[in-house]
């Protein structure tokens, strides 16, 4: 064994700087022992495995249908220049993979799938539904009214809301596993709702566009007759009702 | 510190949602669960639904992946909140972390990586310990890692590091027998030896898991995968610490290619025969 290295306070911070460095790139860190000496670098690839096959599972558990449209291998290099060039930065993994849509529409081998990103912000929505706040459904008598248009609906915390101008839910289910290889035809707009319902499943349904128009204006906090415009709440209100995903319902946002 | 309420000294499990079901239908199949803390630091949802029900019927034990205590740096506040109000809403009877470190600077790393064993890495851990610890308003047990490397730095051994994080910080130890295994098998030294030097006095659980192999030039590589059933030569060593120890809260430890709950069941059983074995030996030894 080497006599100690002069302590300063840094050394530790030194040794660390040097090894995370090397979990990504080439050069292994000075310092490291192994009874074999030659055996080092092997050694070093099981940190380096543990840490690159870890965040790539991560990110396939959150994004499995953009894994299977690109492949697996693929996947793999892609989850490792996604990792690379935004780590998570908290150990609660639930919230990373929110730069992943913007950065595979900027991933110059996947210009020819343009629809990905918007795949991949409808599965990251869904794991967002998945883990949001729980919020008790407000009981729906309080939307009979005089004036129901001078309602403020607040939705369900869980209640995200697409819209594409690919068929993004019909690719989504399209590589639902079990679903056999389907012909989608490219260019058709789509919108979707996803949320968690009171059973704790999570939902992804279809809307039109003027449900997406009243949906998006009544989240950011319009009274319903405002949201609505000139088009009919009536479907959109009723999605709503159907898997209690509103919490609140009142003169007041 | 408040004394925690200990966990069982039984076979326990680490808890999978996919086994929920069958769980609740069998409420007290084992001792205790255990549960990777920052799988539940979600807002709400399932599993946090999960997690109250299983707490409502089970004793349970927190285990963080992410407090990185051998960081260089310092300790991350707003995880050691995210932790504290965990601990506050399920009552956990034991809550456990790593000597090892997971981030830097202010990326996660995503793995348990290895320290060197020095005068200035134990001042830093210990000082982690005892923030945490005051943080969380509990005696943390702290667990022995599954190491790959050394560090030509070190200068004294695992055992002497984790005696003297002990005897500063009053924490526990939490004992994973196969880190033991897995550790001295790569470095070539004797798994006996390490636990004849251990401080099992500290210990207030033990950790069993499955592990890997590989072939190296100079013998095997085994790896902590947490993927299989607990290897024997692991099962042997176990059956001998609790001879020494008494019965001890045991976790089986089955986190990737998790299998059936009869399964992770079969090994809890194995482990409660050597619990009850052990426990009678060590009962007419005393």
């Amino acid at each position: 064994m080497h006599p100690p290295p002069e302590v300063h306070t840094d050394h530790l911070h030194g040794t660390q700087a040097a090894f995370a460095d090397a979990l990504w790139a080439g050069a292994l860190p000075p310092g490291l022992a192994a009874p074999q000496p030659d055996e080092v670098v092997r050694r070093f690839g099981v940190y380096r495995n543990n840490v690159m096959h870890g965040l790539s599972r991560a990110l396939e558990r959150r994004f499995p249908v953009i894994a299977r449209l690109v492949g697996s291998e693929f996947f793999a290099a892609l989850a490792r220049s996604f990792a690379a060039a935004h780590p998570p930065r908290s150990p609660v993994l639930i919230d990373w993979g929110d730069a992943f849509a913007d950065f595979l529409a900027r991933f110059p081998p996947l210009a020819q799938l343009p629809y990905l990103p918007d795949v991949a912000r409808l599965e990251f929505a869904r794991g967002s539904a998945y883990h949001a706040a729980d919020a008790a459904p407000a009981p729906a008598e309080a939307l009979v009214t005089e004036d129901p248009g001078r309602l403020h609906l607040r939705l369900h915390p869980s209640v995200h809301l697409i819209a594409s101008p690919w068929p993004v839910l019909t690719i989504w289910r399209a590589n639902q596993p079990g679903h056999p290889p389907a012909r989608i035809p490219a260019h058709h707009r789509e919108q979707a709702l996803i949320a968690r319902t009171p059973a704790l499943e999570v939902i992804v349904e279809p809307l039109d566009a003027p449900s997406h128009a009243v949906l998006s204006a009544l989240q950011r906090g319009t009274r319903l007759a405002e949201a609505a415009g000139p088009d009919d709440p009536a479907a959109a209100l009723t999605l709503l009702l159907r898997h209690q995903l509103i919490t609140h319902i009142g003169e007041t946002p | 510190m408040p004394a925690m309420p200990a966990l069982p000294a039984t076979a326990g499990l680490g808890f999978k949602p996919e086994h929920f079901a069958e769980i609740s239908r069998r409420p007290g199949a084992v001792g205790f669960y255990e549960v990777h803390a920052e799988n539940y630091m979600g807002a709400g949802g399932a599993p946090n639904a999960m997690l109250s029900r299983l707490r409502a019927d089970h004793a349970l034990s927190l285990h963080g992946v992410g407090l990185s205590i051998g960081g260089a740096g310092p300790l991350d506040r707003a995880h050691l909140a995210r932790l504290r109000a965990l601990v506050d809403r399920y009552e956990p009877e034991s809550f456990s972390e790593h000597l090892a470190w997971s981030s830097h600077d202010t990326a996660w790393l995503n793995d348990l990586l290895p320290l060197p064993y020095t005068a200035d890495t134990l001042d830093r851990v210990c000082a982690h310990v005892d923030q945490a610890q005051e943080a969380l308003g509990l005696r943390l047990l702290l667990e022995n890692p599954a190491t790959y490397l050394a560090f030509e730095a070190s200068t004294m051994g695992e055992t002497e590091f984790l005696s003297e994080i002990v005897r500063r910080t009053g924490c526990g130890l939490l004992l994973d027998v196969n880190n033991v295994f897995v550790s001295a098998t790569n470095q070539r030294s004797d798994p006996r030896a390490y636990l004849a030097d251990f401080p099992l006095g500290a210990v207030g659980e033990i950790h069993l898991a499955g592990h890997s192999e590989e072939a190296l030039p100079s013998g095997p590589l085994l790896i902590d995968t947490h993927g299989q059933p607990v290897a024997d030569p692991v099962w042997s060593l176990y059956a001998e610490v609790i001879a020494r120890t008494g019965p001890l809260p045991t976790l089986i430890e089955w986190d990737t290619d998790v299998p059936a709950f009869a399964v992770l069941l079969q090994e809890a059983g194995r482990a409660r025969r050597i619990l009850d074995a052990g426990g009678h030996a060590h009962a007419s030894a005393a």
